[in-house]
């Protein structure tokens, strides 16, 4: 097996893949961007969230036109993990409405995006249907 | 009341393809219409406010140099797609602070052919795999995770309403009807970069670009501008009974950011930072949604005119499919929205929009709408959203 790296730095590999969060431990608001501060309460230590990889899907887009190098159509959207909102592309299902619904349950899904001239094989993440 | 502040003159060029005018040029057309259109020249202007978001953030001393240098500050502002909300507010902070009796707000933007905006965050991928920015990415993320695109971040902000609350009809139907109303008001607006009325068929047949959003159902990119003269309320009591006539009292002009939330970072809110403008406005001007015989709201995207019937407050929270389809805000309704087309089809050159809409509310407020007037107008709002966020209100009313 080729030696992987996550597409982002909050996607965890492994058996178990995962996304994980910086959690702020004084208002428990949750980022999966490298902080500064909290947003929410100003707070500056943040402990890690593990988050659910079991979720509904609040809102979707279907892009058909997007910036050239991006394949279309492909389904964007906002799936809530238990609580904690997460930007996703909803992958594993026909790119239409008809297919695509508002509140339909979802489940963390990867997949190999490429491999570099090393041979690191980058993995990606989506939802798909559950 | 030295503590009032007035619209004293106000313009815009028409919004389309001006393929011969750079963005001085625009803009001069709009600061000198808006100072004929006060009676004042530049010489008493006490401070100058210049939005223009893509042009690089000195369009005020390159106006000046065209249209009068007369050493006084100026500030540059950008604030997204408020750019031009901000500028006017600059300049009526100024005034209501007392450093000037007189300010003046510019907006303009070069945008006709400009294609989609933002997504630009897939670059080539690199030879190596490296993490880097602040989600420590290999690749570039646009389309890999999410949209970064302006059709597909404001599709989801009109979706995420109807899954709050749950429309039993057709959605890409009812957003296209929206678009539908506006590209029907702006056969009407002879400024508008659109002027052909398009059926509910010819717009739902368009090309997609982001379910649910059609080319039509997205802000037109043109070129345009607009330019604002304001004064203080014990300085226009000294003019003319003209110009006191054709003033428009600025009743609230508020400037708001996203409070955090929990899903802000994930997708942009742009409802609570206009319900909070909405409040402040409507406090400080004394008057209610039901008040407002017109608005002019940031329909950037069909989707998004939806969800600021909410934020506004001119339906029943959660009210919105069934406000707008009772009628109510085409131009024959109880609260007419975008009567001037709206960014569909009037267009959004970004920094001229937040004081074009302003235009629009004064130009029917002074009764001078023509074939488009809302007869009897005495009160109208104007709202812009920048993405990021940032939202302008403003509250206009008629001279008593």
């Amino acid at each position: 097996m080729p030696a992987q790296i996550p597409l982002v730095d909050y996607l965890v590999l492994g058996d178990r893949p995962h996304l994980v969060a910086h959690e702020c431990s004084a208002c428990g608001a949750r980022y999966f961007d490298r902080r500064n501060a909290c947003a929410s309460c100003g707070g500056t230590t943040f402990g890690t969230a593990e988050i659910a990889t079991e979720g509904t899907l609040r809102t979707f887009t279907i892009v058909t036109f997007a910036a050239p190098g991006i394949p279309t159509p492909y389904v964007a959207g906002v799936v809530d993990c238990a609580g904690t909102s997460v930007r996703a592309n909803i992958v594993n299902v026909e790119p239409t409405p008809e297919a695509v619904t508002l509140g339909m349950p979802v489940r963390l899904a990867t997949f190999p995006i490429g491999a570099d001239s090393e041979g690191t094989e980058a993995v990606g993440f989506g939802f798909e249907p559950a | 009341m030295s503590d009032e502040v007035w619209i004293l003159g106000i313009t815009m060029t028409k919004f389309g393809k001006h393929p011969d005018k750079d963005s001085v040029d625009l803009a001069a057309e709009a600061a000198l219409g808006a100072l004929a259109d006060a009676g004042v020249g530049i010489d008493r202007m006490g401070i100058l406010a210049a939005g223009n978001l893509l042009g690089g953030g000195h369009l005020g001393q390159s106006l000046q140099k065209q249209i009068g240098q007369t050493g006084i500050p100026v500030y540059n502002v950008a604030n997204a797609c408020a750019t031009g909300a901000t500028a006017l507010r600059t300049a009526i902070m100024a005034v209501k602070a007392g450093e000037a009796d007189y300010g003046l707000a510019v907006g303009v933007e070069k945008l006709a052919g400009a294609g989609l905006l933002a997504g630009g965050s897939r670059k080539d991928d690199g030879s190596t795999w490296t993490p880097s920015g602040r989600y420590g990415a290999v690749a570039a993320v646009d389309g890999r995770i999410g949209t970064e695109i302006m059709p597909g971040v404001f599709a989801q902000v009109g979706m995420e309403y109807l899954s709050a609350h749950p429309y039993s009809g057709n959605d890409f139907e009812l957003f296209a009807r929206i678009s539908e109303k506006n590209h029907a008001h702006s056969t009407l607006n002879p400024l508008a970069a659109y002027t052909k009325r398009m059926t509910l068929e010819e717009i739902m047949n368009d090309v997609m670009i982001a379910y649910p959003n059609t080319r039509p159902m997205c802000s037109a990119n043109c070129d345009g501008a607009a330019a604002a003269v304001v004064v203080s309320g014990s300085v226009l009591k000294t003019l003319s009974q003209e110009q006191q006539r054709r003033a428009v009292k600025v009743s609230a002009s508020v400037l708001t950011t996203d409070p955090w939330q929990e899903a802000c970072q994930i997708l942009p809110d742009v409802n609570t930072l206009t319900r909070n403008a909405a409040a402040q406005a409507y406090e400080a001007a004394g008057v209610g949604p039901a008040d407002l015989d017109l608005v002019e709201l940031h329909d950037c995207f069909a989707t998004a005119e939806l969800v600021h019937y909410d934020n506004l407050m001119l339906c029943e929270p959660g009210g919105a499919v069934d406000f707008f389809e009772s009628g109510a805000t085409w131009r024959d309704g109880s609260t007419p929205v975008n009567v001037s087309g709206g960014l569909q089809s009037k267009g959004h050159p970004i920094a001229a929009t937040g004081i074009a809409n302003v235009w629009e509310v004064c130009h029917h407020l002074r009764g001078e709408a023509g074939d488009r007037q809302i007869e009897g107008a005495k009160v109208g709002l104007a709202h812009v959203i920048g993405l990021g966020s940032a939202c302008g209100v403003h509250i206009l009313e008629k001279a008593a």
